[in-house]
């Protein structure tokens, strides 16, 4: 250490010769450089894990998602019929409260068969309602109509209400339940559907107006 | 006295001189407030700007009380609002301060960039001021959508249904998206949690952030001078013009231009705060339980447009349209002050931007209120509330009165209105016989078509018989029944049936 620093740590910088500084300075300037570099690493050393944190829920395997829930004895749902039915999600998580419930629409066919829709209208989502007596599904948000084995009937959604894969076990009817269904996280997430067509949009025959008869 | 009066000053001057030597804040900041502002700006039109400042200011210390109470869990936030509603003292104003002064600064800071796009505020030197406003009105409406769904009610819930069904339209990276924005598979607590943090975190810090930088910009270029037709933006020559007016005219802003802005914030203040006081919060509606079906979702005012506009664009085009529109009407205000830095201000020599303005009000004000009585929805009880009208089944026949009852019976009333009352998606049937024949009426109700499902499976063979026997019967005021024209024409035999050989 030299003498004429009083204190430690005191900057020699003073003492140098102008050639001496221009040099520090280079110095310090690289090292300033290496020292952002240093950030740099550190930083995506950092983020990597923060940035996986906040994609977490996008990351998650489709597949992985949900599981086949109980509707009770199938012998309670009478043939013909549609029926609402409460089930409580299976991937529901700590804290969701009420809006763990699930709503779905049960409709037996038959002895045998089955048919159990999503409530979310396959427009926006909104909850669809069964009247019976015209055999429709009604949304109430922008007028979507389906028929009651879940075709689109008018409106504005593109296709058919969204189906859970349901099948009987034993007695117990069950189905496959997992993401919210839209367009793209349908009702039953197994991948047993995305092979499942879409409805395909009948347009209103509006020809068949002027000519209503025709053989 | 006086040398008591004397030495109290003395003693301020003090205080002052050792407060601003440490903080250095005071003289820059009355320099700037203080600083001059050509005459013809201090206008009761350039006080929007400030009173926007003002509301959101009144929007964060009504927040931070409200987190006091606030729960941001899916269990409980329904219930915390309803403790705060009823049971906390004045937790039901401050929740009216919140809603209310939400509602006015969206509206201010509409009526603010009009303002400015009017008086073309937005060209040089001001373009970045213009973009970084366009990017202010997104974060207030941010702010808007978010806080609804803090309200965490059915509306909120649904209306995230809505939102997650339309990134599910998104291509490829549309299951990503609806799992980002809803932080699981279903709308659940993660989902609140989220939008807790983007509403209390992450939006206002950038909105102030933002609004920092645009009162900075504010300052540095000076308020707009008045536009007059004919005096020209250019780039080359309108700092140095607006330099000379301002030493020509120049007042100081505060408090010369400032006691309107002033009187302004005042005005709105109090109109937020008599609306609170008199209308009260806003909801919360009914709990946050997707398995009370019986809920008819709409967003709050500021989306009800967007809500309608879904209603009624086509099938075909709905994706597109949903997903591009919003990039380009974004684009283009972003994108506005770059093609248009220069020329004409006054909104008189402006004729396009006056249409345009125009144009978008007409259509923002007929979409609203399309939303607030929403036409295209059924009507869920109309077929179980609104009985047939009496006249309708004065002298009718037995089967003509089935026939209301089955059109009463098989829901046909929550599309179709009769006398007014029923639903709209539907033409009113009041003359419907006047419109169509017997033979269209039978085809419409089995086949459907237009807007309307097939009946064919809902009705048999007699329901449909005595269904239309009623409907022909609706003639409106005793009109003459619609007639097929190619029968009239066979039964006067004037043409023939081509024969075959």
């Amino acid at each position: 250490m030299s003498d004429l620093l009083k204190y430690p740590g005191e900057s020699r910088n003073d003492s140098l010769p102008p050639e001496g500084k221009a040099a520090a300075h280079l110095r310090r300037t690289f090292l300033f450089k290496l020292s952002i570099l240093l950030n740099v690493a550190v930083g995506t050393v950092l983020a990597v894990p923060l940035v996986g944190y906040l994609l977490g829920p996008a990351l998650k395997k489709e597949s992985s998602v949900g599981a086949w829930v109980n509707l009770g004895r199938a012998d309670d749902y009478p043939v013909g019929e549609t029926r609402l039915v409460d089930f409580e999600s299976p991937v529901a998580s700590l804290g969701d409260g009420q809006t763990a419930k699930v709503a779905c629409w049960v409709r037996r066919v038959s002895a045998r068969q089955f048919q159990v829709f999503a409530v979310n209208c396959a427009h926006l989502g909104c909850p669809v309602r069964w009247f019976a007596e015209s055999k429709l599904f009604m949304c109430p948000c922008h007028g979507g109509a389906y028929y009651q084995d879940g075709s689109r009937a008018a409106g504005p959604p593109e296709r058919g209400l969204f189906e859970y894969s349901s099948k009987l076990d034993g007695d117990a009817l069950l189905i496959h339940a997992g993401n919210m269904p839209t367009l793209v996280t349908q009702a039953s997430c197994q991948g047993s559907h995305n092979d499942k067509p879409l409805v395909q949009i009948v347009q209103a025959d509006n020809a068949m107006r002027s000519t209503p008869w025709q053989t | 006295m006086a040398d008591l009066k004397k030495r109290g000053i003395e003693v301020g001057l003090q205080v002052y001189q050792w407060l601003e030597q440490r903080l250095g804040l005071i003289k820059p900041l009355s320099d700037a407030a203080t600083h001059p502002t050509p005459s013809n700006n201090a206008s009761w039109l350039y006080v929007f700007g400030s009173a926007a400042t003002v509301l959101l200011v009144l929007q964060v210390m009504t927040g931070i009380l409200l987190a006091l109470v606030y729960s941001p869990s899916a269990n409980e936030a329904w219930g915390s609002l309803q403790l705060l509603d009823h049971n906390i003292a004045l937790g039901w104003y401050l929740r009216a301060l919140h809603g209310w002064g939400s509602n006015f600064m969206i509206a201010i800071v509409i009526i603010h960039m009009v303002q400015v796009f009017l008086f073309g505020a937005y060209k040089f030197p001001r373009e970045l001021t213009w973009i970084i406003g366009v990017l202010l009105l997104l974060l207030t409406l941010g702010m808007a959508f978010t806080g609804q769904v803090l309200r965490f009610d059915q509306d909120a819930y649904w209306g995230l249904g809505i939102g997650a069904s339309i990134l599910s339209r998104v291509p490829f990276i549309g299951a990503p998206l609806v799992h980002m924005m809803l932080g699981g598979p279903i709308i659940g607590g993660a989902t609140l949690s989220r939008f807790f943090t983007l509403h209390v975190f992450v939006i206002p810090g950038l909105l102030l952030a933002g609004v920092a930088v645009h009162v900075w910009m504010t300052l540095l270029h000076g308020v707009s001078d008045w536009p007059m037709p004919g005096r020209l933006v250019s780039k080359s020559t309108y700092q140095r013009e607006y330099q000379k007016l301002t030493e020509k005219t120049g007042i100081p802003f505060v408090p010369d231009a400032a006691w309107k802005d002033a009187v302004f914030a005042a005005a709105i203040m109090f109109s937020v705060m008599a609306c609170a006081f008199f209308f009260g919060p806003f909801g919360p509606g009914g709990p946050p339980d997707p398995t009370i079906i019986q809920s008819v979702p709409k967003p709050d005012f500021a989306f009800l447009w967007i809500y309608s506009v879904l209603a009624f664009l086509p099938t075909s085009i709905e994706t597109p349209v949903m997903l591009v529109a919003p990039v380009i009407a974004i684009a283009g205000m972003l994108l506005l002050p770059l093609f248009a830095s220069e020329g004409e201000r006054h909104w008189a020599r402006r004729p396009v931007a006056v249409l345009t303005v125009s144009v978008i009000a007409v259509s923002l004000g007929v979409f609203t209120y399309l939303g607030t009585y929403t036409p295209w929805s059924p009507v869920m009880d109309a077929w179980t509330s609104d009985a047939i009208p009496p006249k309708y089944l004065h002298n009718r026949t037995p089967l003509e009165r089935q026939g209301a009852l089955v059109l009463q019976n098989k829901q046909c009333r929550n599309c179709h209105m009769l006398e007014g009352a029923g639903g709209q998606r539907g033409p009113a049937l009041d003359s419907i016989a006047t419109r169509m024949t017997e033979d269209q009426i039978i085809r419409q109700v089995l086949q459907g078509g237009g807007n309307m499902p097939a009946y064919g499976n809902a009705l048999n063979p007699s329901q449909t018989k005595a269904l239309v026997s009623f409907l022909v019967t609706l003639r409106g005021d005793d009109l003459p029944s619609a007639v097929d024209a190619s029968r009239r024409l066979a039964t006067k035999g004037e043409v023939r049936m081509p024969r075959t050989p």
